[in-house]
């Protein structure tokens, strides 16, 4: 029972995700909001990575941006080189280029760019590229014994210098502006409402299965050490575990959902740049996990929902407050409630649902926990 | 790539840029130099220590107004009256918030982190509300104005040399108070053994919101004398931040001296880099360096040796 993947709770917590992703959502909105939870729903993605990494884990990164851009823009370029067929960009000085790099005078298509002609080694790119530069940073920082808050500036530190070459090496990445006016993937267009919708339940589907992913871990010995790990990391290390091992291993787990969240906001959003990568939607991810409880990684999916809907209707509204009121949120939660959402669930509402419902549910949980396992 | 250049020429280039990392390494120990205490001494994350800058040099854009206004007579001088108040505004700020915030925090470190965030965007968009959004200078009193030419071939403007002589009296400053006062002599106690402090009497919850406040004072007065040499937007703290703490890690935590030699080091890469790169490629490899070295060597230059 306590080994088994989901249990009964965890399954119910599943499907009422689920129900709001697939179901309540999609009715309840028009296709401009869909498309814009679709969008939340990417950043989502990295709040699970964040739950595992800094939650379970105890390493706070604050360079997620990174991987999150590095994911988004091996899509961005891949669906940019489609666009930029001979014949749609004809009045370029070079055809058959992107157009940042024809305005920016390149005549030809780098060669660390070309791979990203085919869809298989950009769907590739998407996960192993985030992967490769968290496993050389996860293997320098862990193996050296450095951790969190050295970490946490570090990586920021890496989210600097990436926003600032981007923005630097316009020819190259498009710089400030990012790579925008994508079009079709593999002949199919993008920008169609019907297109935001069929994107918005890929990304829906892809959540849940980094969801099962997350949930495997957690369930795992692995996961059972990240949290010893945090908790006492001498003591793992002196029972003769490799802690560093598990730390590079879980920071990329990390960084390849973060890379899949940028893959799917560039096909969702239609475009990638820079403001994505930077230390501030950096940090403003770990709100998103923070708020939602960053031992929950159902808790983070409803926080990356709950505060960027916030975020968007606020700003619409009252753009003066939403710097105050996302400011005063992170100072309530990290002071008040540090374990988000999720920990408010468990602490003060789920208990007393249990005392409402005490003598009809223990039948239940005793007649139906059999078909579970 | 020099021989386009002659000696003499290349020889004036590497004095130009030389200055120019001088007046880059001055604004990093100043901005360093509060960080240094409050991170380092205290261990506290403090991402808002930017915006506490940022005040300062708002609150000199205020003073150097209301000299212009009510007494043109002493504008020369007002930047004195504003370093001052800048650092008692600064540091009341820093006293109330370690009071309100981050004394809850000490034994959470990434939480406090995650917290100065939140307070780093409240106070952004307070200056935005008050100052708005667009960037404000403030004028320089006439003295600071022009440059001292050294030869014909090189010029050393005199807001940097006094943005330079302001580093210095800072630090010479910070270090008695650090190592000659008792209050340093406390600070570093803790700094060492906060239980065994605490046995012999010392009121390290006093102390520590003392530290705080001085360190962000410090800042103040540093976003003070940023006033001099370029102008203030509610954000411009959020630029520094990065480069503020990496001056700090990699001079070593708790060092001094070390925050010191790595603001050089970094400020004079960075400065001659630019000169041969674009900006932009310079700041980068000179992050990647810094980056790089902290890789090999995490605990930074100059290290105290301590019993943990």
């Amino acid at each position: 029972m306590k080994s088994a993947f989901l249990s009964r709770s965890e399954l119910i917590s599943f499907a009422i995700l689920a129900l709001v992703i697939f179901i309540v959502l999609p009715m309840a909105l028009d296709s401009f909001r869909l498309n814009l939870f679709g969008k939340y729903l990417t950043y989502a993605f990295v709040a699970v990575g964040l739950v595992l990494c800094w939650g379970a884990g105890g390493i706070l990164s604050l360079g997620q941006g990174v991987f999150f851009g590095l994911g988004g823009y091996c899509m961005a370029m891949f669906l940019k080189l489609e666009a930029s067929t001979p014949e749609n960009t004809s009045i370029q000085s070079t055809p058959g280029i992107p157009d940042f790099m024809d305005w920016n005078q390149l005549t030809e298509l780098p060669l660390w760019w070309q791979p990203l002609h085919s869809l298989a080694f950009s769907l590739f790119a998407v996960v192993a590229v985030p992967v490769f530069f968290a496993f050389i940073i996860g293997v320098a920082m862990f193996k050296r014994r450095v951790g969190g808050v050295y970490f946490a500036i570090i990586t920021q530190a890496f989210a600097a210098i990436l926003t600032i070459l981007i923005i630097g090496q316009q020819g190259y990445t498009g710089g400030v502006n990012g790579i925008t006016d994508l079009r079709t993937l593999l002949g199919w267009d993008i920008r169609t409402d019907e297109a935001k919708e069929v994107l918005y339940f890929v990304n829906g589907a892809l959540l849940f299965v980094v969801l099962f992913i997350a949930q495997f871990v957690r369930k795992s010995k692995l996961g059972r050490l990240l949290i010893a790990m945090r908790d006492q990391e001498d003591r793992v290390r002196f029972s003769g575990y490799d802690v560093a091992s598990f730390k590079i291993f879980i920071f990329c787990l990390g960084a390849a959902f973060a890379g899949i969240g940028g893959a799917m906001f560039t096909l969702q959003v239609g475009f990638m740049s820079p403001t994505l990568v930077g230390i501030v939607p950096s940090i403003e991810m770990v709100i998103f996990c923070a708020v939602g409880g960053r031992l929950s990684i159902l808790g983070a999916v409803y926080g990356a929902l709950l505060v960027n809907w916030a975020k968007t209707s606020l700003s619409e509204s009252f753009p003066e407050l939403w710097l105050l009121g996302l400011g005063g949120l992170f100072i309530a939660v990290v002071m008040l409630f540090p374990n988000g959402l999720a920990g408010i669930w468990t602490e003060q509402i789920e208990p007393r649902l249990k005392a409402l419902f005490a003598p009809s549910s223990k039948t239940k949980a005793t007649s139906q926990s059999t078909p579970a396992e | 790539m020099f021989a386009d250049y002659s000696m003499s020429e290349l020889g004036a280039i590497f004095a130009m840029q030389g200055f120019a990392g001088l007046i880059l390494f001055s604004v990093f120990v100043l901005m360093a130099l509060g960080l240094a205490i409050i991170f380092g001494q205290m261990g506290v994350i403090n991402m808002a220590h930017g915006e506490f800058m940022i005040l300062g040099a708002y609150v000199t854009y205020i003073v150097s107004n209301i000299f212009a206004a009510y007494m043109p007579a002493l504008f020369s001088m007002y930047f004195f009256v504003a370093m001052i108040l800048a650092f008692i505004a600064s540091g009341a700020l820093g006293l109330f918030v370690e009071w309100a915030m981050i004394r809850h925090l000490y034994k959470r470190p990434l939480d406090t982190l995650l917290a100065t965030w939140g307070l780093s965007l409240i106070l952004q968009q307070l200056y935005r509300s008050i100052f708005g959004a667009r960037e404000v200078g403030v004028s320089i009193p006439d003295w600071m104005m022009g440059s001292l030419p050294l030869t014909d071939m090189i010029e050393v403007p005199i807001n940097g040399i006094f943005v330079m002589i302001l580093a210095v009296t800072i630090s010479v400053g910070v270090w008695i108070m650090m190592y000659r006062s008792n209050w340093g002599k406390q600070v570093r106690a803790i700094n060492q053994n906060r239980v065994m402090a605490d046995a012999v009497g010392i009121n390290t919850a006093w102390t520590d919101r003392l530290t705080f406040g001085i360190g962000c004072g410090v800042a103040g007065v540093a976003g003070s004398a940023f006033t001099m040499i370029g102008s203030t937007g509610p954000t411009a703290g959020q630029l520094y931040i990065v480069d503020t703490f990496l001056v700090v890690v990699f001079g070593g935590a708790g060092s001094l001296l070390g925050t010191i030699a790595s603001a050089f080091s970094i400020s004079q890469a960075q400065s001659i880099m630019e000169f041969f790169l674009s900006g932009s490629m310079a700041k980068v490899l000179t992050l990647l360096t810094v980056v790089g070295i902290l890789m090999i060597r995490p605990q930074g230059l100059f290290t105290l040796k301590l019993r943990k």
